[in-house]
């Protein structure tokens, strides 16, 4: 049986687990407070000179002590937009996954409990969605969507559109997974008793048959937040997801990208070293979760 | 001189970073020339680790801690892999429990049969197919020759069990571990794969270790017997004695609890209690907590192997079966 | 003569997902701006544009247009790109190539690298090299393929110079119209980063498949029946236990196709790699409709043939997968 105080021991007791914790809770307090602790607010035009752009970082020659890691083309502090930058990052992480496990649950309980031919369907489109992959469901939703409207609506519905279209993509890996706990929980005895006392098919579903599958679901949700993360940035990187003037860090690696040839790295390095340190904190602890409380669960299987 | 001599074989289990339990404690077995042996004991008595443990085949991180193997006059503990390897599956070779899982899936019975020739003669493919195919005909599988490219799943349980011994007969081995060889069968066959087994190693002079729970089948099959508890033996001689008056208290109380031997109209017997873990053995005897002859000393000290038995009170040849 | 059943069986099932698809994309293609304005521009009166529509077929029923749409998609044609005026099946064609030779390269790369080192890891388990793959892969897996591609360009591209940063380099054009960057040093030479790149996430998601399977496959009983039968330890390895391996690594890889193909669209772009993916980013960018449309069928075209051949694999491979029409 797994015991929350268990959970805690092993955590403490793994420093991988410990790093991967700290470094993630440092990104989401920085993110967080952003608008009380960055030095500049890069949304904020009047705070904007275009005589600091491509600053590079403090301590090199011709760095400037009000932008610690250099600015970018706009003269934005680059340390500012990164703090801003991973807020709409995990913003879209968080958000595309809550979306995808309500989807997911609510689909996995049904294919799961129904069975017939409304679990085959569901598993067969599951099947040919995550086959289609993510990302390119996603690269060609969007494409679309920027063809069919202008630039401004775009830019003003980009991050609802991110979010919903990651988080639709991603429905089957949580319907499977729930649906998997739901053919193993379904045969048990206390599922019987509750039909036998005639309570609604929906009310066990989501009474009794529900909180025994959330472990895994709650394995799955932190690399699935990484995915997310890691979609998005991909989108923004190609323009087709969050526009320059509300940065994720996809968007600033993009702006950034042309200055790396002319030497200008830091407008690119240290976001991708932020994003990067994001997705991996969120992978390890994935692996540590899925190791301490479903040794079931394997990569690649889910 | 025998030609299998295992003496104080242990095999250890890592049990957390510096500890270590005993899963074999210390088996002592010899086997002749086309002798028959049968091993008997209840579930994790150790037997299936005697029989991997005699071919080297423990699984990681499991290890033969002490002992002695000795196979026509060489221990085998002392061998070097490549020449174990050739002793492996050519002189003595094995049958496994269950049919169904023993056969590799993807590869077809003729390529599994033509590898372990190939392993151990200097043949050719030809050879090895025609002589595949006469094995298989030997244990009665009917249309051998359109079997050799068989996939195991398009063959029955039974008649997967008969391809595991036609390869295990292969190579004309001077002795076969059989591994519980019927469990994982159909009741209805059980008896036939066993009168086989016992029909090619009576014709062939092979000796059979047969590793069972079973002592009906053991009483008809074997010539010798070695009764397994918690990973030692508890008691050894002729099968025939054994079954007609068991000395061991354990060995009286799977007697009794045999159906054949239950009187009509009564309840079936039953050894009250369960064997321990070996990870949780009791001080003394491991058998003293369910034995009713146990007296202060069982629960004291471990009773030696004298005169076939381990047991500081053993039933003596007038005592009724009262265990 | 099942072989042939089933190719029957799964080009059917292609058909009709291919039907899905350009059902999908016609009926995208009618509401995403307006092909007159992109024809004759805005300078024609009311009558003439509603002369024209009627003339263009663009005033009948949805499916009758569909079904035009659908006859000339079936002889190749998928409309006429706005910008290059040309037709859009044959603009995509002439990018296949580039986009072919970078997936084809990196898939090389990542299973003549993944193979060996998934087996190595499951065979020694505690190894410092294990350890150090396994750590590695992690980090390999949390490295979006842009960075990569990016820290690939700066590093050989910019820093070092080592290595062609941009582009394709000199092609070598076949008789049959194919450009190949294979036969020149130069094509093999800006062929390294972006093929590296676009590997980067599948090796080590398939080092830690394989490695993963081969472990399994290593704790049966046949791998252990193999070892009582006596065979040399490379055969149990390698026969036995790796071909057992092979069944699950098919299916993600099957599940891959997809990933890769849009990774093919964030390495081109990094490389400006003269593909099907760039293409599409700018056919996006420039609203080219008729562009936008024709790469979704053709890669959904791409898609399902790829299914199929992965498929048509894995029966192959598995004896335990009857082949529809085989007698049991």
């Amino acid at each position: 049986m797994i015991t929350w105080r268990g959970v805690l021991r092993r955590f403490l007791a793994d420093p991988v687990a410990i790093g991967a914790g700290v470094v993630l809770l440092a990104l989401v307090l920085m993110a967080a407070l952003a608008p009380l602790i960055a030095p500049q607010n890069p949304y904020d035009l009047m705070q904007l000179n275009i005589m600091d752009s491509e600053m590079p970082p403090s301590w090199r020659p011709g760095g400037d002590d009000r932008f610690l890691l250099g600015t970018d083309a706009q003269g934005r502090g680059v340390l500012s937009t990164i703090m801003y930058g991973t807020g709409i990052s995990l913003v879209i992480g968080i958000g595309a996954v809550t979306v995808s496990a309500v989807l997911g649950i609510t689909l996995g309980l049904l294919a799961g409990y129904k069975g017939g031919w409304i679990d085959s369907f569901l598993m067969r489109l599951a099947d040919i969605q995550m086959s289609l992959s993510t990302l390119m469901i996603a690269i060609i939703a969007l494409a679309l969507f920027q063809a069919a409207f202008d630039a401004n609506i775009y830019a003003e519905y980009a991050i609802f559109m991110l979010i919903l279209i990651i988080g639709i993509a991603e429905w089957p890996k949580f319907a499977r997974t729930v649906r998997s706990s739901v053919l193993g929980e379904k045969g048990k005895e206390y599922v019987d008793a509750a039909r036998v006392i005639g309570l609604p098919a929906r009310k066990v579903m989501w009474g009794h048959i529900l909180p025994n599958a959330l472990t895994p679901v709650l394995v799955i949700s932190t690399i699935q937040v990484a995915e997310a993360i890691m979609t998005e940035a991909a989108l923004s990187f190609l323009g087709l997801g969050m526009p320059t003037d509300k940065p994720s860090l996809g968007s600033l690696i993009r702006s950034g990208f042309e200055f790396v040839f002319s030497g200008s790295t830091w407008i690119t390095f240290y976001p991708a070293l932020v994003l990067i340190a994001l997705i991996l904190a969120l992978n390890l602890l994935g692996d540590w979760m899925r190791d301490v409380l479903n040794p079931k669960l394997r990569r690649g299987e889910d | 001189m025998a030609l299998l001599e295992v003496r104080d074989l242990r095999v250890a289990f890592p049990r957390g970073k510096s500890d270590e339990v005993e899963a074999l404690r210390g088996v002592d077995l010899t086997l002749d020339k086309g002798e028959r042996l049968g091993v008997v004991g209840e579930s994790g008595a150790g037997k299936s680790m005697l029989a991997f443990a005699i071919l080297n085949l423990i699984a990681e991180p499991g290890r033969v801690s002490a002992g002695a193997i000795t196979f026509d006059g060489e221990n085998l503990l002392d061998l070097p892999d490549r020449k174990v390897r050739r002793i492996r599956g050519n002189r003595i070779s094995m049958i496994f429990q269950d049919p169904m899982v023993t056969l590799n899936p993807v590869l077809t019975i003729g390529t599994q049969m033509i590898e372990t020739l190939k392993a151990h003669r200097r043949i050719s493919d030809r050879a090895a197919h025609k002589l595949s195919v006469e094995k298989l005909k030997l244990v009665a599988i009917p249309s051998a020759e359109s079997r050799m490219d068989a996939y195991p799943h398009e063959l029955s349980g039974g008649l997967r069990q008969r391809v595991v011994i036609a390869i295990a007969l292969l190579t004309d081995p001077e002795i076969i571990i059989a591994d519980e060889p019927t469990t994982a069968l159909d009741v209805t066959i059980q008896a036939e794969i066993m009168a086989l087994i016992l029909r090619l190693c009576r014709e062939n002079h092979v000796a059979l270790i047969l590793i069972t729970h079973d002592l009906g089948v053991v009483a008809e099959v074997t010539q010798r017997l070695m009764i397994m508890y918690a990973g030692k033996c508890v008691e050894t001689g002729r099968t025939r004695e054994i079954i007609d008056a068991p000395k061991h208290p354990y060995s009286a109380g799977l007697l009794k609890a045999l159906p054949q031997n239950a009187e009509r109209g009564q309840r079936l017997y039953q050894i009250p209690g369960s064997m321990p873990p070996i990870t949780a053995l009791p001080a003394g005897c491991p058998y003293n907590p369910r034995c009713p002859r146990a007296t202060d000393i069982c629960r004291a000290e471990m009773p030696p192997l004298e005169g076939g038995v381990a047991c500081f009170h053993p039933l003596t040849a007038e005592e009724e079966v009262t265990a | 003569m099942h072989i042939l059943a089933f190719l029957i069986r799964r080009s059917i099932q292609a058909v009709i997902v291919m039907f899905v698809i350009s059902l999908i994309g016609f009926s995208i293609q009618g509401h995403l701006g307006d092909p007159l304005r992109e024809l004759v521009g805005q300078s024609v009166s009311e009558a003439e544009r509603q002369a024209l529509r009627e003339q263009l077929g663009l005033n009948d029923p949805f499916f009758v247009q569909y079904f035009r749409f659908l006859g000339n998609a079936v002889q190749g044609d998928l409309g006429t790109s706005y910008f290059f005026k040309r037709p859009a099946l044959d603009v995509i064609l002439s990018k296949f190539p580039a986009t072919f030779e970078l997936v084809l390269g990196s898939v090389f790369i990542f299973l003549s690298l993944s193979i060996p080192a998934g087996i190595y890891c499951a065979i020694h388990r505690n190894s410092w090299l294990t350890q150090t793959i396994m750590s590695v892969s992690i980090l390999g897996i949390s490295v979006p393929v842009f960075l990569t591609a990016i820290l690939l360009v700066w590093l050989f591209g910019v820093e070092l110079r080592w290595m062609p940063a941009f582009g394709r380099g000199e092609v070598y054009v076949t008789p049959w119209g194919w450009d190949t960057g294979f036969l020149t040093w130069d094509g093999l030479l800006h062929l390294v980063l972006p093929c590296i790149s676009l590997s980067s996430i599948m090796l080590p998601l398939f080092i830690r498949l394989i490695r993963a399977e081969m472990m399994e496959a290593m704790g049966t009983d046949y791998v252990r029946f193999a070892k009582a039968k006596g065979l040399r330890t490379p055969r149990i390895r390698y026969v036995h236990a790796f071909r057992n391996t092979l069944l699950p690594v098919v299916t993600v890889g099957g599940l891959m196709i997809g990933t890769l193909i849009a990774y093919t669209i964030l390495t081109e772009t990094v490389f400006q790699w003269p593909g099907m993916g760039f293409l599409f980013l700018e056919a996006v960018n420039r609203v080219d409709t008729p562009l936008i449309i024709a790469y979704i069928i053709f890669v959904g075209f791409i898609f399902v043939v790829v299914n199929t051949i992965v498929d048509f694999i894995y029966t192959l491979i598995n004896p335990m997968v009857k082949l529809p029409g085989a007698k049991s």
